[in-house]
């Protein structure tokens, strides 16, 4: 059964419609990718599946026992943290917030359950530092840290690449695909097709036009050699 | 000097003042982070001019306890400030500055229109930068100065992580099940509460510094939300005491004095983090 199901969705701002008869589903263990130019409403796509945007048409459904704040959510990178004044521990534990619900204050698990999730990421170490004063890939890391506390099961990635250098790229993939083999659903936005198609298990390519379907009916398509230059050796 | 201050302190009202200035500091530092970061820093001006609006009101009305008008007026204007600011149709910020300015205006108009006072300016002068209002104030106003402080003191604590979570990321904190829109809401009715209790302490001019200053000089030297937020409190706090103290001894308008040391504050703070700087390289 399908942990989420978008059923002939239409989305966009205020009666301007973005992206209109979206369906598809995503299944536990899944590795969707969403690949489109800038602008294509990816973004705009993924708040619309969080719920912080309402569909102008169509549903989005969750299933198979998740809850709506079980999922993982990183956000595309924004103004106001900036200049935050906020710790790698104060960061990752927000996460917990969904768990903590109406308890003020966090419990001893929610606390483990942080530090769990920064071993993961490997940015222990970085704890006590300032969130506003790291690099991008490790700021990056703590967010997706912060997102693990938030969910066991489905992570909603908006291009957690964009930004960084081509080795903190790779290794960002590296510990998503990681995730992704331990079980957790993973929904990532990118613009880079060819890394997508190397990744996922499915393809969501939203623009002009629109397809769904798994990563090899997705390299067959007419859409996939308009836009994947082949690269050698680099094509599965 | 002592013995000067010895004799202030006789008197209960020097003692109250005292004690409802540190509450009233100690609250205003608490949102001031939360209102540097997030476009919210203009509610706390245009609040702090309908303060004044309603304070006129309140005047031409010839209400004997104004702060139990003035707190609901301002909290309404809370709500409506948020709902127009987050208004994508209506310029959000334009929106606010009328209504703030507007409510200056009228409420300086009805307070020459219908005010018996025979000291007008002076009246309006003590409402806009505090003067001394904060020894005239009624024992039901102390009262309520001190009960409401608590209660922001208490909210505060209760919804701290939420408070951090929705200031450092409302799309994250939505996405995870927080309601943000009603923390929003709580955030506003707790400022427009802070604002009505500080316009006793430093008129409602001088508001925005006491709110801001202090957060803005703990966010030089610390790096941390909780040693941020601790910070600003104490410093709000001893800033506060010294200035009514010396307000006391030497005669100054208490409001521009405790902002005065609010402002020397923040230079010590700047010194301190370049030092700081300056070591690490
Ligand atoms: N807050 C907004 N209000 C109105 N239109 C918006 C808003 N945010 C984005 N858009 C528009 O929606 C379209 C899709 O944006 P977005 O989802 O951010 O694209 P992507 O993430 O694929 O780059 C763009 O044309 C953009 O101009
Ligand atoms: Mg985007």
């Amino acid at each position: 059964m399908a942990q989420l199901t978008c059923s002939n969705l239409t989305l966009g701002y205020e009666g301007h419609v973005v992206l209109s008869g979206l369906n598809f589903s995503v299944s536990a263990g899944d590795y969707l990718c969403i690949v489109g130019e800038n602008g294509s409403g990816k973004s705009t796509l993924v708040k619309t599946m969080l719920g912080l945007m309402k569909p102008l048409g169509g549903r989005v459904t969750l299933g198979d026992g998740l809850r709506e704040n079980e999922i993982g959510y990183l956000p595309q990178q924004t103004a106001v943290q900036k200049d935050f004044p906020a710790t790698v521990r104060e960061v990752v534990l927000s996460g917990c917030q969904g768990r903590a619900g109406m308890r003020p204050f966090y419990n001893r698990q929610e606390k483990a359950l942080a530090r769990e999730s920064m071993e993961k990421m490997d940015i222990t170490a970085l704890a006590g530092r300032c969130y506003r004063e790291l690099s991008g890939g490790q700021q990056q890391r703590v967010l997706l840290a912060r997102a693990l506390c938030a969910t066991r099961r489905l992570l909603l990635l908006d291009e957690p690449v964009s930004g960084l250098d081509p080795m903190v790229t790779q290794e960002m993939y590296a510990l998503i695909r990681q995730l992704n083999r331990e079980g957790i659903t993973v929904i990532m936005i990118s613009h880079d097709i060819a890394a997508a198609a190397r990744f996922a298990s499915h393809i969501l390519h939203v623009g002009n036009t629109v397809f769904f379907g798994t990563r090899e009916e997705y390299l067959r398509s007419d859409i996939a050699a308009r836009f994947l230059v082949p690269e050698g050796g680099d094509r599965p | 000097m002592i013995e000067s201050l010895g004799l202030y302190f006789s008197f209960p009202l020097v003692r109250y003042a005292l004690i409802v200035g540190v509450l009233i500091a100690l609250c205003s530092s608490l949102l001031g982070v939360t209102l540097v970061l997030r476009r919210f820093s203009f509610i706390g001006d245009g609040l702090s001019h309908v303060a004044f609006g309603a304070m006129a009101i309140a005047g031409v009305l010839h209400l004997t306890d104004d702060m139990l008008f003035v707190l609901p007026f301002t909290v309404l204007a809370a709500i409506l400030l948020l709902r127009t600011g987050q208004n994508t149709k209506i310029k959000g910020d334009a929106a606010v500055a009328m209504i703030s300015v507007g409510a200056l205006a009228v409420g300086y108009l009805l307070l020459n229109l219908f005010s018996a006072s025979a000291n007008l300016s002076g009246d309006v002068c003590s409402t806009l930068f505090g003067s001394m209002s904060i020894l005239t104030l009624t024992r039901t106003e102390v009262w309520l100065c001190a009960a409401l402080s608590v209660v922001v003191l208490v909210i505060f604590i209760l919804f701290y992580n939420r408070i951090f979570a929705v200031t450092f990321d409302e799309d994250f904190a939505r996405a995870a099940g927080t309601r943000a829109e009603a923390y929003n809401l709580l955030i506003a009715v707790v400022i427009a509460v802070i604002i009505v209790l500080a316009m006793n302490l430093v008129g409602s001019l001088l508001i925005s510094a006491l709110i801001i200053f202090p957060a803005m000089s703990a966010m030089r030297v610390f790096r941390s939300f909780r040693g941020v937020t601790v910070c600003s409190a104490v410093l709000s706090v001893v800033c506060a005491v010294l200035g009514i103290l010396i307000s006391v001894i030497v005669g100054t308008p208490v409001g521009s004095t405790i902002v005065a040391i609010d402002i020397a504050a923040f230079l010590v703070c700047c010194a301190v983090s370049g030092i700081k700087g300056g070591i690490r390289k």
